[in-house]
């Protein structure tokens, strides 16, 4: 019951804070999300949603699709509200995918906008051909921000902690100049991308939604929905596998990890691979969202967004990913006049969430193999 | 006599200018419970090291069940059926004593990615057979323990967290097993109710030889067959724990002198 509350209470949150229009109903929904945080804590509340989702974490998870859905068509009419949403979307499953590689197999990947946004510009390459279906292209986004990463496995497997997380700067930086300079790929100016075509659907055209007029977000709201559901489910799996115990085993002991038979090469190099297939994918959907990109749209500091989502969250953590990823996109648009200030804003967050709640804002749980059954071994 | 389990034959490790190990010779026969003692720094857990895979020697050969190990890597070298606790317990705190416990299973179980994520059958057998026998292994250590295996390692005290390093090591049934200073941090009964349980479960199985790292004298008397003293990385006597405790150079290097 109390899981379920959470839920809906979630949903009709995230429709005010899409709605709110004034500074001050910002704050105020601001601060009643901290007021009504801190009296669950008081009250015992949270103990019973947690136990809530351990007991119906299946049903739980099928009600907050549902709910995201129906959040999604409520306001079906909304440019800006669907592009908010799908935006939280598509930067929560690159979150996840970070997630693998950070938060599970503890690889600091300061990369994650040039993965990103080597998926975005690979639907924009392959968007202008129209010979490959579209929905192609989304796997292909993945395949070759996974296939660019491929050089950094050397220092990744290799070194460890903080020289690897130095090397994937260096190759965040890289990737932008090289956009920069590339004549082909449209320079500092950018490129277009082709919308996402479906057999017969175009997602440039608004759906008739009963009669009603929709925004043509509508379309890539609902995919970035399902998108999301997906890698969601693939995640938990992988979290819940015995690649899941041992990506935690590396990260937490490497040397404890090779004593007790896990290639730890071989797990770090599927986490980093993963990940980057999952940020690529992220980002061709992205890119054929926007429509238009540019290396500006791929830097350092977008890298950086995506680590902040990942810390706030908490690390691996999914549900801890959809709100940050939340409060990072969707706040800066909300509170226009943060908008400058933004970076020292997420800064300021992730210290304080480091300092006070360093396992972050939604920690993650023991592991529990299969949720949908009792497990009395 | 039969052939040695495991050999070490004139292994040498240098750190820099540091000789850790130097021209350390053993032998350990199938079965047998061997003390390896000597002062700090004497090279007890560099042989563990280089045994283990996780250093490689600078000179000399490891034999294990008559085959060449030296220098492989700390994988090849669990797959052959040698394993070891850490003197510094390094089990993984936020993860529940199931979890540790069937890390140290990792040989068993299924690696694909097909069978780990979308088709998960046999994943779900193989979790159920796994946890029985982590829970069935440490209820011979703590029938209390044992019904608390979904609690975070963190959350328990020194002694429990030994016992689990412990059966994260046996669960995978292994040849050898190596303990390294078991009874750091843990009172002198514990020690002893500790040693009590290693033997238990090493009676029920077949043949699992033993080589444990101590200092306290008292444990290595009671359980081992044999021992080895090294000091500054040399073997300096070898017998049993009343032979080398009555030898003179024993004594100036270790056990102090009356």
């Amino acid at each position: 019951m109390a899981g379920a509350l959470v839920v809906l209470g979630a949903g009709h949150y995230g429709w005010a804070l899409l709605m709110a229009e004034e500074t001050w109903q910002v704050v105020g929904l601001l601060a009643l999300a901290g007021m009504a945080t801190i009296a669950a804590y008081k009250t015992g509340f949270v103990r019973r949603v947690e136990r809530d989702w351990a007991e119906a974490e299946p049903q739980l998870n099928r009600l907050a699709f549902a709910v995201l859905i129906g959040l999604i068509l409520v306001l079906a009419g909304s440019h800006f509200a669907l592009l908010m949403i799908s935006t939280v979307l598509l930067y929560f499953i690159a979150s996840l995918g970070l997630n693998i590689q950070f938060g599970f197999t503890g690889l600091v990947n300061f990369a994650g906008a040039a993965f990103f946004g080597a998926g975005a510009y690979t639907a924009a390459v392959l968007g202008a051909q129209a010979l490959i279906p579209p929905l192609l292209i989304l796997i292909a986004g993945g395949i070759v921000a996974m296939a660019i990463s491929l050089p950094l496995l050397v220092p990744i497997v290799r070194t460890t902690g903080h020289y690897a997380a130095v090397v994937t700067i260096a190759f965040g930086v890289l990737f932008r100049t090289f956009l920069e300079v590339n004549e082909i790929l449209g320079g500092p100016q950018g490129l277009m991308v082709e919308s996402m075509k479906l057999p017969g659907w175009d997602f440039y055209n608004a759906p008739n939604l009963f009669g009603f007029e929709t925004s043509f977000y509508l379309n890539y709201a609902l995919m970035a929905a399902g998108l999301a559901a997906l890698v969601f489910a693939l995640f938990r799996r992988l979290e819940r596998s015995w690649i899941g115990l041992h990506m935690d085993a590396v990260r937490l002991d490497e040397t404890a990890a090779a004593c007790f038979g896990i290639s730890v090469r071989k797990t770090k190099i599927l986490a980093f691979l993963l990940g980057n297939l999952i940020l690529g994918v992220s980002g061709a959907l992205y890119g054929m969202m926007i429509s238009f990109i540019a290396p500006a749209s791929f830097t350092f500091s977008d890298s950086l967004l995506l680590v902040s989502i990942v810390l706030l969250g908490g690390l691996g953590s999914p549900w801890g990913g959809v709100v940050a990823a939340t409060i990072v996109v969707l706040l800066p648009e909300k509170l226009q006049l943060l908008q400058e200030y933004r970076f020292l804003l997420f800064s300021i967050l992730v210290i304080l969430v480091l300092l006070f709640r360093p396992e972050g804002l939604l920690p993650r749980h023991l592991r529990n193999f299969f949720p949908n059954r009792r497990t009395g071994a | 006599m039969s052939e040695p389990l495991l050999e070490f034959r004139n292994v040498v490790k240098r750190f820099g200018g540091v000789t850790a190990l130097d021209d350390f010779s053993m032998t350990l026969a199938p079965r047998e419970i061997l003390g390896l003692i000597g002062p700090n720094g004497s090279g007890k857990t560099t042989s563990f090291n280089v045994l283990t895979g996780i250093y490689g020697p600078s000179a000399g050969q490891v034999m294990f069940e008559g085959r060449d190990i030296t220098g492989a890597d700390p994988r090849a070298v669990y797959e052959a059926g040698i394993v070891r606790t850490f003197q510094r317990s390094r089990l993984c705190l936020s993860l529940s004593i199931y979890d540790n416990i069937m890390i140290g299973d990792t040989a068993r179980l299924t690696r694909g990615l097909w069978s780990n994520l979308i088709s998960r059958r046999g994943l779900e057998k193989q979790l159920d057979m796994t946890r029985r026998t982590a829970r069935d292994l440490v209820a011979t250590f703590s029938a209390e323990l044992a019904d608390r295996m979904d609690a975070p390692v963190g959350s328990l005290p020194m002694i429990e967290r030994r016992r689990i390093e412990i059966c994260r090591a046996l669960i995978s049934g292994p040849r050898l097993l190596l303990l390294d200073e078991p009874s750091a941090g843990m009172t002198h009964d514990e020690t002893h109710q500790l040693m009590d349980d290693i033997l238990a479960v090493r009676a029920r199985g077949e043949g699992l030889s033993i080589i444990i790292v101590e200092h306290e004298m008292g444990v290595i008397e009671r359980i081992t067959d044999r021992c080895i003293v090294l000091s500054y990385g040399r073997k300096i006597a070898e017998g049993t724990y009343a032979e080398v405790a009555a030898d003179s150079e024993v004594q100036n290097a270790y056990l102090g002198a009356d």
